[in-house]
């Protein structure tokens, strides 16, 4: 890794007076879980390190009865895991399926959303899009069996790594940011973009904004599962996930609904048509199958990975199947 | 006067008992070092510059830059100007520097230009060679295939294939290398092969043999990718020299171990199997072939113990640009197995057998050990209650699911396992105290434990009282342990050490229990006139008999009297579960029966057992090399995408090993390969017969599960 300055403040002006006016030249460092390994690959070479665990403020953690939370960015995987078991299966679902209990005790939510691809040829150093010498995109031609299935017609053909991005969109929160000009809000969707270029990021942040927290709006009667499919029980990535959350009526039919798709798409994939169709139905095993084909109807697999798209229908299937309480 | 032979087991006090570990306590509490743990004082940081290119020539190379740089303290080129490379990662320049991150820095600044050359780095398409990378076939053919094939009522015709695996060692290569004086070299190495390490690096160095010392205490795996000290290793102590005898650190890299440490080759094989419809088999053909890297490689023995009448082998040795492969675990029989077993099974399913059935019938075919492999799948079936729960191919074993199908699968196993050449110095000291000295190695599996055991046994005394010293090269030689030799040879040396140390003593005190030597014995810590316990004195008053000067004998292997054999068969059994609509594959429950011998410490062999257990679990589901034929490089350099399992991916695991008649006669014989071979052909097994359709390659990952679901249209009923 090369050297860099090591700079610890204690409230979130004084870091963002730290961080860079261009991404790269400086890096926050949270849990330290990928920023390290980013690091000592010289896939990131920050000149100065803002380490923003003495903001006090960015671990509180709290949760109404009504659902509705505030979680600050320092709050770690395993704290979320364990406070939103009962309020949000969804979200604490997602957290427990990360890696190890070693990475969910020091990897903090703020920096699950911040984490970057996992696309090895990203990690081996060819950029984020993943370009050799010649500028040739590597991927398409490449073993992309671990790639993107939708959202994958620009540049960007990596998936997005968060198992809680996934999740936080199903309860429709919203990522809390502070930046010179104060703070913002962005719902979790919008917070994640598509790169069109190696120098830009896969998140709506300036570089010297951060991540405060994320606040999920009242959740009375909402019913929410995340299903991933894993390969190996421990210390591995999904192959594929979804996060569902709905409400149901007193027949059982849905009346409000929201599915996303985790590690499928340069960002999480909101499946809009999939959840809408939905609405006015009862969940079953035959309606969520339906649900699970919808939501992948636009996939374009690439050379290796078509594999994923049935991945993803059943993800969707079960997850639904497991928010309505059904054994598959 | 002892003899050579091994107790029987009625007089056994240690030998064959669930004894734990001597060095479990120091490798739980951290005491146990590791070479990587090794630090020396004024110690410098090796670091390897390594090609990015997969096939290049080197045109230059220029050092200045990491020279000048504060804190490096020397720079060797290992293959300068004009080699061509032959595999991404292979090494070009060592830098030694005061930490780790200088060392690191000053190798990146090392300019190399390369003339890049076309690269072939995947072979599991035989046509998609091209014709420069492959090796005229070798072709072998025993009675008349064809005409036993045109008798052949039923044939079963595919593919099999296992990728390319690395050893995956979870303590890297390496070693801390330093010259003491200006003609000897101190060596701490993570090796297989402390005894042969020292010539071998003295003749790389042109210094007489016995001037390099070598040291180790513990190992973090080796699986037969340590052997050698390794070009790294000796430019290193070359470097050391230049740089005044200084100690330098040269451990590698996760992705160097991954890439350039050694891999088990690919195996594929295009195969044609006959029998009869009762089952009878009648004739193999096979098309197979595989790389180890530039050198390609050898075929693996197919058919794999089954002994065809008639039979036709061709192979085709493939030359690929990928880090060379080494000796892992069983050489080639894993890769043989699972294409032997996989293409048997397969025959089983289409003639409507058993497999269990069908193997038994036809088991007089495996030659000499039938009956072992007969006792061990009988036991084996009953250990996995194979009649209840399996079920004919596709149908779903007992337990399955509209969406989990369980399956069952078996394979059979053998390897040689002979014990080496040993030697070593037992002493008995006046004060009862027993210390051996054997340049042997402990690589995780017991071999401290396990020597102690033999000669406490041997000399009837508490195992407390014997002090094993191994892991230098500065004891009497023993092999390097690598095929499964060690227990054989250092039990048979350590016994005859004991026993004639034994028995010399038995001469000093023979006159004081009035008496000669031919009618005493070693008994529970007293030396006593056999059958007469009234007659006795206790271990130390007879060693005190020795005045000043101990007792130490020479023990060998070979020698006098046959102590140990060689050749062993095992029986494995899987029992899984498969999601057939993700092809995610869970572990139920996986037996093994396995013969080797006598046993020594029933604990460390089933520990040696589970362990190889969870190597095949691991390379069946999970293992893969993956590269990447744009680029020449490993994608998967690193333990996140190459997976290995964990404890929760594993299932249940039972071991029995087979003792008493038929075994203990034999001596111990090795166990290190022999339980590494069925797994891949039991668990792919087990997954054809859940999902009714075999899954040719192994890694069995989702995405090849999934294909081959949809190959045989649709889902499994
Ligand atoms: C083997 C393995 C398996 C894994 N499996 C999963 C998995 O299944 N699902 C999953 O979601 N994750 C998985 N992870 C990733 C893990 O969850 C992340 O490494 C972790 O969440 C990162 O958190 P951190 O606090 O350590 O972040 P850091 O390493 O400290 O930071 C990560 C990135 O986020 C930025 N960042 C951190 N905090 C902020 C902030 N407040 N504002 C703005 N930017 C910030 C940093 O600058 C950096 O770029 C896995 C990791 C490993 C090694």
């Amino acid at each position: 890794m090369n050297k860099f300055e090591y700079a610890s403040p204690t409230t979130k002006e004084q870091a963002v007076a730290m961080l860079g006016k261009a991404w790269g030249e400086t890096e926050i460092l949270a849990g330290g879980t990928d920023l390290l390994s980013l690091m000592k690959d010289f896939v990131a070479t920050p000149q100065r390190i803002v380490n923003i665990k003495g903001i006090k403020e960015l671990s509180s953690l709290q949760i109404l009865r009504d659902g509705s939370a505030r979680i600050g960015a320092l709050v770690t995987i395993d704290q979320l895991l364990e406070a939103t078991r009962k309020s949000h299966p969804a979200l604490s679902q997602a957290a427990a399926g990360i890696a190890s209990p070693q990475i969910r005790n020091m990897g903090t939510v703020a920096g699950d959303l911040c984490q970057r691809p996992r696309c090895w040829y990203y990690r081996a150093g060819f950029g984020l899009l993943a370009r050799n010498d010649a500028g040739q995109a590597l991927v398409p031609s490449g073993d992309n069996r671990y790639h993107a299935i939708l959202g994958n017609k620009g540049p960007a053909l990596f998936v997005n790594p968060s198992s809680l991005a996934p999740a936080l969109i199903a309860l429709a929160a919203k990522v809390q940011i502070f930046g010179p000009d104060g703070a913002r809000e962005v719902e979790v969707e919008k917070f994640f973009v598509a790169p069109q270029s190696s120098a830009d990021r896969e998140y709506a942040l300036k570089s010297n904004e951060l991540v405060t927290g994320i606040s999920i709006p009242k959740s009375t009667g909402l019913l929410s599962a995340t299903y991933e499919v894993r390969q190996r029980e421990v210390l591995d990535w999904p192959l594929a996930a979804a996060s569902v959350a709905i409400k149901l009526d007193a027949a059982k039919k849905v009346t409000s609904a929201r599915i996303a798709l985790g590690h499928v798409a340069p960002t999480p994939w909101v499946a809009t048509e999939a959840a809408s169709t939905l609405i006015g139905k009862t969940i079953s095993e035959e309606s969520a199958v339906a649900a699970g084909k919808l939501a992948t109807a636009g996939a374009q697999p690439l050379s290796h990975n078509a594999y994923k798209v049935q991945l993803t229908q059943v993800a969707v299937k079960r997850a639904l199947l497991a928010a309505a309480g059904i054994s598959a | 006067m002892a003899e050579y032979k091994w107790p029987e087991e009625s007089k056994r006090k240690y030998i064959g008992k669930r004894i734990s570990r001597l060095d479990g306590p120091d490798k739980v509490s951290g005491r146990a070092k590791y070479t990587f743990d090794i630090n020396r004082p004024g110690m410098l940081f090796g670091k390897v510059l390594r090609s990015p290119h997969a096939h290049a020539k080197i045109v230059s190379i220029d050092t200045s830059a990491a020279e000048s740089m504060p804190g490096v303290k020397g720079v060797r080129i290992i293959q300068g100007p004009g080699t061509e490379i032959q595999w991404a990662m292979d090494e070009i320049a060592l830098v030694a520097a005061v930490d780790e991150g200088t060392a690191e820095d000053a190798a990146r600044a090392i300019k190399v230009k390369y003339e890049v050359l076309p690269h072939v780095v995947n072979e599991r398409e035989l046509a998609s060679v091209p014709a420069a990378n492959r090796r005229p076939p070798t072709e072998q053919t025993k009675g008349d295939p064809a005409a036993a094939f045109s008798g052949a009522e039923v044939i079963v015709e595919d593919v099999y294939g296992n990728d390319v695996i690395t050893h995956c060692c979870l303590e890297t290569h390496g070693l801390v290398t330093e010259w003491p004086g200006a003609n000897n070299v101190l060596l701490h190495q993570s090796t297989q092969s402390i005894s042969s390490n020292g010539g071998e690096m003295a003749r790389a160095l042109q210094l007489p043999a016995g001037s390099v010392e070598v040291k180790m205490d513990h190992i973090g795996g080796g699986f037969g990718s340590k052997f050698p000290v390794d070009r790294w290793g000796v430019e290193a102590t070359k470097l050391s020299k230049q740089l005044g005898g200084a100690p330098i650190k040269l451990m590698l890299e996760r992705d160097a171990e991954l890439t350039v440490a050694g891999t088990r080759p690919s195996a594929y094989a295009k195969v044609k199997v006959g029998a009869k419809k009762d089952g009878t088999l009648v004739a193999w053909e096979s098309e197979s072939w595989g790389s180890g890297g530039v050198a390609g490689t050898g075929m693996p023995p197919y058919p794999y113990v089954w002994q065809f009448a008639n039979q036709k082998t061709r192979h085709h040795s493939i030359s690929t640009n990928n880090g060379p492969q080494r000796a892992w675990r069983a050489p080639n029989h894993p890769q043989a197995c699972l294409v032997t077993m996989g293409a048997l099974e397969d025959l089983a399913a289409k003639i409507g057998m058993d497999p269990l059935d069908f193997v038994l019938k036809n088991i007089e075919m495996t030659g000499v050990r039938a009956n072992v492999y007969r006792d061990e799948l009988l036991k084996g079936a009953e250990m996995i209650e194979w009649k209840k729960i399996w079920r004919p191919r596709g149908q779903g074993g007992v337990g399955s699911t509209s969406t989990v199908k369980r399956g069952l699968g078996l394979s059979l196993h053998t390897w040689g396992g002979g014990g080496h050449a040993s030697d070593c110095d037992l002493t008995v000291h006046p004060d009862g105290s027993v210390e051996i000295k054997i340049g042997s190695q402990d690589l995780g599996t017991g071999t401290r434990t396990t020597i102690q055991i033999v000669v406490a046994e041997s000399l009837a005394v508490p195992r407390e009282m014997v002090k094993v010293h191994l892991g230098s090269n500065k004891y009497p030689p023993s092999g390097s342990s690598g095929g499964s030799t060690t227990i054989g040879g250092v039990s048979a040396s350590s016994r005859r050490a004991s026993i004639d140390a034994l028995n010399l003593l038995l001469e000093k005190v023979a006159p004081t229990l009035g008496t000669t030597a031919d009618k005493l014995e070693a008994v529970d810590g007293k030396i006593q006139v056999i059958g007469d316990p009234t007659k006795s004195m206790t271990w130390k008053q007879a060693c005190a008999k020795l005045g000043t000067q101990p007792i130490t004998t020479r023990g060998k292997n070979p020698g006098r009297e046959n102590l140990t054999s060689a050749g062993v068969g095992g029986v494995q059994m899987a029992d899984v579960s498969v999601d057939i609509e993700t092809g995610i594959i869970r572990m139920n429950n996986f037996i093994a029966v396995q013969d080797c011998g006598l046993i020594i410490d029933m604990k460390t062999a089933e520990s040696q057992v589970f362990g190889a257990m969870i190597m095949g679990v691991t390379f069946s589901l999970y293992e893969e090399k993956i590269m990447d034929d744009q680029t020449g490089r490993m994608l998967n350099p690193n333990m996140e995408f190459y997976r290995l399992a964990g404890l929760a991916d594993i299932g249940n695991f039972k071991v029995h090993m087979m003792t008493g008649k038929g075994y203990d006669e034999r001596g111990p014989i090795g166990l290190g390969e022999p339980p590494t071979v069925s797994p891949g052909a039991a668990i792919s097994n087990a997954v054809a017969n859940a999902i009714g359709v075999r899954v040719s390659t192994l890694p069995l990952t989702p995405d090849r599960v999934l294909a081959a679901l949809a190959r045989k249209g649709g889902q499994a009923s």
